[in-house]
């Protein structure tokens, strides 16, 4: 496995989209802290960046490389190798590339520019954002054998999750105004990652005072060590449950 | 004839001269110490006549209530301590014409029956009471019925940490023509706080750190509060149901939480406010039900509001302000707009300004679009900062449809005020 994994993390380094992506990313960080003299700004705009850029570059990439990885995954196949190793090697390799271009991009101004807490929780959930994302590239890239349909998925995936996500809750909201549905939508709100990442970065800036009973609700469960201990055990389940979905169907998989 | 005249214009001087030194030699200087000829502030208080002084010493001074019955001159040398033991109230000011100085003042009782200060006035007139030390107190120094008071300088500290355990710092109630003056009150429930309080300047105070309220008044009309300091009070400064305040050069400050306000204006009507600075607070200014209040020249600076107007303010004047750095500058709850805006600087306003007389000139609509769905559904909150939602707001700007179209500064300014 470990010769696998050392071939796709060399080979993804190599790609010039990856490097592209980690230049963009220092480009942003960089230019948010420079241009702005208040940090807790900046942070806000940088994380609306984050938010945006990282899961939709991890599902896009993550899609494309496994597609066009076809030909070498049936070769390795081929080899005695067990399939979950080879299916394993390839997210690990995935991800681990995608992490670094994180922490290179992002990880290296947060940490100079905002105070450690703020950034170690941006890091951190951001490197599990990205794995997040390379997990249901992985499943939408096994459910369709074709390249569009499966590229198609992961944009339907990424669109749901950064936008009609939001939106669901948004309506909800209205819905359901006359009810006591804070705590309900709180936890509605942990079941999408990118949500979940935003509102603990929120709870950082203080910002909970603003959110009125649904952020006493969140500060109290999710503003303390339990909590922050709950919201990454979720953002880890968001990376399980998907990889081993894909890593059942690549099994069983006719290639 | 003349003679006479110059005689008796003669014979009333000396008479008055008499008069005045005799007045003189009457009022004396009584001691108060261990080694002086008084023991105790209570036997020379029993030996003293109006216009006395009586100077206390250096010591500690453990007697119970001292009541003050007569207008005397209490002076304390080298901050004598006056300790209430947790039990009395220190001293009680039941007569004219009193003042109280360099003493310091700790531990009075604490009692919810009848509210007992480390200083109280009933029924008086003309006291002064200037450079005192309050430590540990219940209420610390309680007017009631005063007129013509002037508390200078004293330095108000208390520890409490509950509420219901802690009076207030200065509590005037029911008086008239008070100059509440550089006094800085700590750790008390509200700092300042004043109840029917009449024709009052209140002038140079800090008040920081207190479990409440920094200020927070009622009934308290005609008053003026001219360069205070109000810092992370528990609920920062509350006044209701006022008429004609003036509040100029102010600071409000870092009061933050759920229902925490800068200042938070209810019922309160034809108001002036100017020069006054607001920064990180969850709400500058927060208007509900009140009207003809003009502010003007005023920072509002890294707040989460700057101001929430409800529906039922009107004729307010919001104009020559200073909006910066918050996350959302203003918000109301309704359709219905009868406040003006104008002239104020928006540091979120994207027009142009071609004949560069410093005016914008495209009208600013400042409500966004998801501060109106945030005030309609505080829950929205947890939505802040998402895709969607800048999305949303994008667009609102763009081609307005549900932010009420009234709500708008027609004349939003370039550039900063000065302030």
């Amino acid at each position: 496995m470990r010769r696998i994994l050392k071939y796709v993390i060399l080979d993804i380094i190599k790609n010039k989209t990856i490097i592209a992506y980690t230049i963009m990313l220092a480009l942003f960080s960089w230019g948010t802290f420079a241009l702005e003299d208040n940090v807790s700004k900046s942070l806000l705009s940088l994380l609306n960046i984050i938010l945006l850029i990282v899961p939709l570059m991890s599902v896009l990439f993550a899609t494309i490389y496994v597609y066009n990885s076809s030909e070498f995954i049936e070769l390795l196949v081929s080899q005695p190798v067990k399939r979950s190793k080879i299916w394993n090697a390839l997210f690990t390799g995935l991800s681990i590339s995608l992490i670094i271009a994180y922490l290179v991009g992002a990880g290296i101004p947060l940490l100079l520019f905002s105070d450690t807490g703020t950034a170690l929780i941006m890091i951190a959930a951001g490197s599990l954002l990205s794995a997040i994302f390379v997990a249901v590239a992985f499943l939408s890239s096994i459910i369709t054998r074709d390249k569009a349909k499966g590229i198609g998925i992961s944009i339907m995936l990424w669109l749901y999750f950064s936008l009609l996500f939001d939106g669901l809750v948004l309506f909800l909201f209205f819905q359901f105004s006359d009810y006591p549905i804070e705590k309900i939508v709180v936890l509605l709100s942990a079941l999408s990652p990118v949500d979940l990442f935003r509102i603990l970065v929120l709870l950082q800036l203080d910002i909970s005072d603003m959110m009125g009973y649904a952020g006493a609700v969140f500060e109290k469960f999710f503003g303390n060590q339990w909590g922050l201990l709950i919201s990454f055990t979720l953002l880890a389940l968001w990376i399980i449950i998907p990889f081993y979905l894909s890593l059942k169907k690549f099994k069983k998989k006719n290639l | 004839m003349r003679i006479n005249i110059n005689l008796a214009r003669k014979l009333v001087f000396i008479y008055c001269l008499v008069c005045f030194v005799h007045q003189h030699s009457l009022s004396t200087i009584l001691y108060v110490g261990e080694k002086e000829q008084f023991s105790g502030i209570k036997k020379a208080l029993a030996a003293s006549n109006n216009g006395d002084t009586i100077i206390i010493t250096k010591g500690i001074y453990k007697e119970g209530n001292i009541v003050i019955d007569k207008s005397v001159c209490l002076l304390g040398r080298d901050m004598p301590v006056l300790d209430g033991e947790l039990k009395y109230e220190i001293l009680s000011i039941k007569k004219d014409s009193v003042t109280i100085k360099g003493l310091r003042l700790q531990n009075s009782g604490r009692s919810a029956m009848n509210d007992p200060g480390a200083i109280k006035i009933y029924n008086a007139s003309y006291i002064l009471i200037e450079n005192n030390y309050l430590h540990n107190n219940f209420f610390g120094i309680f007017l009631q019925y005063a007129t013509h008071c002037i508390i200078k300088n004293n330095t108000l500290k208390a520890s409490q940490k509950e509420e219901y355990q802690s009076g207030n710092g200065i509590h005037c109630w029911k008086s008239d023509s008070l100059q509440v003056i550089g006094n800085r009150i700590y750790g008390h429930r509200d700092g300042i706080y004043f109840e029917f309080v009449t024709h009052s300047v209140i002038w140079r105070n800090i008040a920081h750190f207190n479990l409440r309220y920094g200020l927070h008044f009622m009934f308290s009309h005609q008053n003026a509060y001219i360069t205070n300091y109000f810092k992370s009070n528990g609920a920062g400064v509350a006044v209701m149901f006022t008429k004609k305040v003036i509040m100029i050069n102010n600071t409000f400050e870092e009061n933050w939480g759920d229902a925490a306000y800068g200042v938070l204006f209810k019922e309160l009507s034809d108001c002036y406010l100017s020069g006054n600075r607001f920064y990180r607070n969850t709400t500058g200014i927060f208007f509900d039900g009140s009207n003809r209040i003009t502010a003007e020249r005023n920072l509002f600076k890294s707040n989460g509001w700057g101001m929430r107007i409800q529906a039922n303010c009107m004729d307010n004047k919001i104009s020559r302000n200073n909006f910066m750095g918050n996350i959302f500058d203003v918000t109301t709850n309704g359709t219905l707009t009868l406040n003006e805006f104008s002239e104020n600087y928006w540091d979120k306003y994207e027009g142009y300004d071609l004949d560069k007389d410093k005016i914008g000139d495209v009208p600013f609509h400042p409500l966004s679009l998801f501060s109106v769905i945030v005030e309609r559904n505080p829950p929205a909150m947890l939505l802040f900062r998402s895709f969607m939602v800048s999305l949303m707001d994008k667009s609102e700007k763009i081609v307005p449809s549900l932010t009420p179209e009234t709500f708008v500064d027609n004349k939003p300014c370039m550039v900063p005020h000065d302030i």
